[in-house]
């Protein structure tokens, strides 16, 4: 059974109003435990509107969300449980922080979720570990922190509530290249250490192609599609059609293709590239 | 819940009302509510009421946007009209507990200040919704600009109305964000007890005062980047002009309140 489903799942923004848009347009997807989805789109595709939708944020318009086969507006009042089970990280979450020291601040989700003490400091301290925050910047003030710490403390404060999907919209978005991987590697780590969901929004083509199992991408309110990271990346010219990217390296291959040198396989890592380039030369080599 | 929030909001058009120079516009509102208060009497507010249908029907906006205008002063208003009710003691008494009495005038009172309270809300909101918030502040530039010989800081005033103006939308949208993520980590802000509600205020507070100063510092720098002295010698990109039709919305308004006060004059 898919962890998250949605059907039909439709959202109108303003409705009755001059303002009307509908933002989310009769999705059908269904994510499986343990995955690592990558989300593209482009600004104001509706992407951003429909990850709001898996924790309960907003209310669909019409359609359903479903959590392990449930509906989370089933019972309205326990929506905050499905916001405890799916963990959302917003853009730039670093403007969230609020508590007096680190440790309060990661430690707010657990502690809304009425866990004992010892609980709280054990996933503080866990999470904190996870996501490379040392020990004795716990009790600094969150805004003492340099800009990727703020960041990696307030995905911690998500983290620490241990769901089972974590959804992260633009998780390196306005970080330098090594802010980048430090905060991915991290990402990455955790979702390997816990067997959890996770779904990350990015631009980042490369990125995403170095982590995601599979690919989910919205263009115009509506799913374009969501398929194997490969799939994805073989339609390379629909992909840029609707204003997204492939991989560069992607890119590179297809043009080798298109002049003659074909390696019949879709290619958009640079660690997968080099292997099968390497491969080839030295198959020349040999006769 | 936010979003709902229509104060100062503004609905982009083409109707004759939006084309109307912002400075009439101003005024023809300042004569509006004069009419609803200066006839006392119900034929006075029929006449506001009628002028005001016009008005709203030439806007092509849709009714149901004043119905909404209403809808935050509510509390207001019943207030408003219960106070009238029980404390007005003239009339004939038609219930009585202790000092509190309901009297026909009273219930008349009532009545009055609703209908009228209404028809302000609703006919001065048709100024915001139809004006841009940056070309009334213009206006109220203009129409202020006299008060500059007497050294008022007209410029100034109308600079810091704009960038309030401006700011409302995005502060909104800030405090809808710090709140969804807020939400996302289980704070109740709109469910659970008062005492939850209001400690969980801080963790929305705290993010939007931080953000509001950094935008505000932001802002500074911006306008300095771009030589910002003040409004000495200052052009404007957008000149008002006045047109015929201003001048007959100000005929019509004006006549609509002189009709109002000799009908009134003459009821009596």
């Amino acid at each position: 059974m898919p962890i998250l489903e949605t059907q039909e799942l439709t959202y109108v923004y303003s409705p009755g109003t001059p303002f009307e848009k509908t933002a989310v347009d009769h999705v059908n997807i269904s994510i499986e435990k343990g995955e690592m989805i990558g989300v593209m789109g482009h600004t104001g595709s509706g992407k951003s509107t429909l990850i709001q939708h898996f924790n309960g944020l907003l209310r669909p318009t019409s359609g359903k969300v479903l959590l392990d086969g449930k509906d989370i507006w089933e019972d309205k009042t326990k929506i905050r449980d499905v916001r405890f089970r799916v963990g959302l990280v917003f853009q730039y979450p670093e403007y969230q922080l609020f508590e007096e020291t680190v440790f309060k601040d990661i430690a707010f989700g657990p502690k809304n979720m009425g866990l004992d003490e010892a609980e709280i400091k054990r996933r503080v301290l866990e999470t904190s570990h996870d996501i490379g925050l040392s020990e004795e910047l716990m009790e600094r003030s969150p805004f003492d922190l340099s800009g990727g710490q703020k960041r990696r403390a307030a995905i911690a404060g998500v983290m620490a509530m241990e769901p089972d999907v974590l959804i992260l919209d633009e998780p390196t978005a306005g970080l330098d290249p090594a802010g980048r991987d430090k905060i991915l590697g991290h990402i990455k780590a955790y979702h390997r250490r816990t067997g959890n969901t996770t779904l990350i929004v990015s631009h980042s083509m490369e990125d995403i192609a170095s982590f995601a199992d599979r690919i989910l991408v919205m263009s115009d309110s509506k799913l374009f599609c969501f398929d194997d990271t490969v799939k994805v990346f073989a339609r390379s010219e629909e992909i840029s059609s609707i204003g997204l990217d492939v991989p560069q390296i992607t890119r590179v291959f297809d043009e080798l293709k298109r002049q003659g040198a074909d390696f019949g396989k879709e290619v958009y890592t640079v660690e997968y590239a080099k292997n099968l380039l390497l491969k080839r030369l030295s198959e020349r080599e040999v006769p | 819940m936010l979003r709902d929030i229509t104060i100062g909001q503004y609905f982009p058009g083409n109707s004759l009302i939006h084309r109307l120079d912002p400075r009439f516009k101003i005024v023809i509102t300042v004569l509006y509510i004069i009419m609803l208060f200066a006839g006392g009497t119900y034929t006075g507010l029929a006449i506001g009421a009628v002028y005001a249908f016009i008005a709203i029907a030439l806007s092509k906006i849709k009714p149901k946007m004043f119905v909404k205008s209403i809808k935050p002063i509510m509390p207001f208003l019943l207030i408003t009209a219960v106070i009238n009710l029980l404390l007005v003691s003239s009339g004939e008494i038609l219930w009585q507990w202790k000092f509190l009495k309901i009297t026909d005038a009273g219930i008349n009172i009532s009545v009055f200040m609703i209908i009228r309270i209404v028809l302000l809300i609703a006919g001065t909101s048709l100024l915001t919704y139809t004006t841009s918030p940056i070309t009334l502040t213009d206006a109220i530039e203009r129409l202020l600009s006299p008060l500059k010989k007497l050294k008022f800081p007209v410029h100034e005033l109308a600079m810091m109305m704009s960038i309030a103006l401006r700011f409302i939308p995005t502060l909104i949208e800030e405090t809808d964000k710090i709140m969804s993520a807020q939400k996302a980590r289980g704070a109740e802000i709109d469910t659970g007890s008062f005492i939850t509600r209001a400690r969980n205020l801080v963790s929305i507070l705290v993010p939007l005062f931080i953000s509001s100063f950094r935008r505000a510092d932001e802002l500074a720098t911006a306008m300095e980047c771009r030589c910002y002295n003040g409004g000495s010698g200052r052009t404007r990109l957008r000149q008002l002009k006045s047109a015929p039709r201003d001048y007959a919305a100000l005929f019509v308004t004006a006549a609509f309140l002189a009709g109002e006060i000799i009908i009134g004059r003459i009821w009596h």
